[in-house]
């Protein structure tokens, strides 16, 4: 792996930028490896540099049916925090905060973490009942969160509107750890440094069938670029894992759902935080690039085609406008869509799936980028050792079958 | 935005409506009876299906009645509608 130093770059840019090499290798598939990965987003890569990184498994690949980074990776909000109510939740989702810290690091790739904080706001008595009891939850798991007045939550954010509409600003909670990354970097850095161990990175190759032997367990997937033979398969396909996993006859609680964000024209450094409302719903920071970047609920319905309707991206706006009147102004530059397996409590499903060497990583709906690194990490010690990581143990497909649900839908923080 | 076409007031937009989430799922008539597995099935677990889905919608700001339709969530395009208690029509003779 080329390197990346203050040197280096300093070394290339006088010699005209020649001698940068790949990042990656457009590997073509290989008969068989010992393990694959299917998806190769964020998740999916991460799962991948750590099966090689942590637990020796090189002769593996990572299987995108599109372009890597391609699918949600590329299009979330970047938001990054862990102040979940449940104490399973909080350690998995503070497990990645502290991967967070380190990654830059770790991968030699600037994935441009920014702690700036994550403040989430207050506006009637429930909200206020709710978010303080999150942050109690949240101190007492050891995971810092704190309770703001109004004239707090606005010296920490000074465009914030508090005062002057329907629903004013009564409090607000704050995670000083939580902040922002650059999404498309994290998928990069991963995919960078699992090659460099030796992983192939396979794109433009969709899995369109599972093999399983006579016992049951899997042993290959048919793909549009051949069959390729494994005797342990992890999926972390996102939207589209009920269409993975149905491959294998693994039913699933997933719905996939359309999730929209838009950016508005860079502008100089305007916003020095994270600000989420569940309320006036929107959630909204200003990345490094000048865009704010902007999103609220889900699209109504199921879909598969990355759209949602204009209606939705009109009200996230009129809620920042309400909140923030600086920005009635600001230009509104690109709209998209992810498609955001949404379960039924709002938080992931990662373990096995009863089918021998078949295991799933999904189920982060709405909220998945933030965990990148801790889903990963899990994802990874799983597939390695046929047993679940103690932090993605409470997290299984059973769950749903025997009551022990983890509600996450106000830490959730998006309408769906 | 969709536009919808209620059986009963013909095409509105997506605005007037509640998704209903995936029809002909069946209640189970007797849930004492059934096993923890076929509840959850009932409860929780879908098709998800990418290509022809058939849903339920809710007229709420018009008829308020709930009626099902055939949509392909690959394009959002619907292929039919149809009331409550009818079977869905076969894919294959929708115009459109």
């Amino acid at each position: 792996m080329q390197r990346f130093s203050g040197l280096s770059l300093l070394r290339r840019g006088l010699s005209g930028q020649r001698g940068w090499q790949p990042q990656w290798r457009h590997a073509e598939p290989k008969p068989a490896y010992d393990a694959l990965v299917i998806g190769g987003g964020g998740h999916g890569l991460g799962t991948a540099y750590y099966l090689a990184s942590e637990h020796g498994l090189t002769n593996i690949a990572v299987l995108e049916k599109g372009w890597i980074g391609g699918g949600n990776t590329g299009r979330n909000t970047t938001i990054i925090r862990s102040n979940y109510l449940f104490p399973e939740s909080a350690a998995l989702y503070d497990h990645a905060v502290k991967l967070w810290e380190r990654l830059s690091q770790a991968l030699n790739y600037n994935v441009m973490f920014s702690q700036r904080g994550v403040m989430m706001l207050a506006h009637t008595v429930h909200d206020m009942q709710v978010a303080k009891r999150h942050v109690h939850a949240n101190r007492a798991a050891g995971v810092d969160n704190e309770w703001l007045t109004p004239r707090e939550a606005k010296a920490f954010c000074p465009l914030l509107n508090i005062g002057d509409i329907r629903y004013p600003v009564i409090g607000a909670a704050l995670q000083r750890r939580g902040g922002t990354a650059r999404h498309d970097a994290v998928a990069w850095g991963y995919a960078r440094a699992a090659d460099a161990l030796g992983v192939d990175i396979i794109e433009n190759c969709e899995v369109t069938g599972i093999r399983r032997n006579a016992e049951g367990a899997v042993e290959a997937v048919e793909t549009t670029r051949g069959t390729i033979r494994a005797p342990r398969i992890g999926v972390a396909a996102a939207g589209h894992t009920s269409v993975i996993l149905r491959m294998a006859d693994v039913e699933l609680p997933l719905e996939s759902y359309p999730l929209q964000a838009l950016v508005s024209e860079p502008v100089k450094p305007v916003f020095p935080c994270v600000v989420m409302s569940n309320t006036i719903h929107a959630y909204i920071s200003q990345s490094d690039k000048g865009e704010l970047v902007i999103g609220a609920g889900t699209d109504a319905y199921t879909s598969y085609t990355q759209r949602g309707g204009p209606h939705i991206t009109s009200h996230a706006l009129e809620a920042i406008c309400e909140l923030f009147p600086m920005f009635r102004r600001m230009r509104m530059l690109r709209c998209w869509g992810g498609i955001v397996d949404v379960t039924p409590d709002r938080s992931p499903i990662i373990g096995k799936t009863g089918v021998p060497g078949l295991y799933v990583n999904c189920g982060w709906g709405t909220g998945g980028f933030k965990a990148t690194p801790g889903s990963a990490h899990v994802f990874a010690w799983t597939i390695a050792r046929d047993e679940p990581h103690p932090l993605n143990a409470p997290f299984t497909l059973e769950r749903f079958r025997d009551g022990n649900l983890i509600d996450e839908a106000a830490a959730a923080a998006v309408a769906h | 935005m969709l536009l919808i076409e209620c059986p009963y007031c013909g095409e509105r937009s997506e605005p007037e409506f509640v998704y209903g989430g995936q029809a002909h799922v069946a209640r189970p008539r007797v849930p004492a009876e059934v096993s923890a597995e076929q509840w959850a099935r009932y409860l929780y677990f879908r098709d998800n299906t990418r290509g022809v889905h058939a849903e339920r919608w809710r007229h709420t700001h018009g008829c308020g009645r709930f009626f099902n339709a055939l949509r392909d969530t690959t394009t959002d395009q619907f292929l039919a509608t149809y009331k409550v208690g009818e079977a869905p029509p076969a894919p294959a003779k929708v115009s459109r």
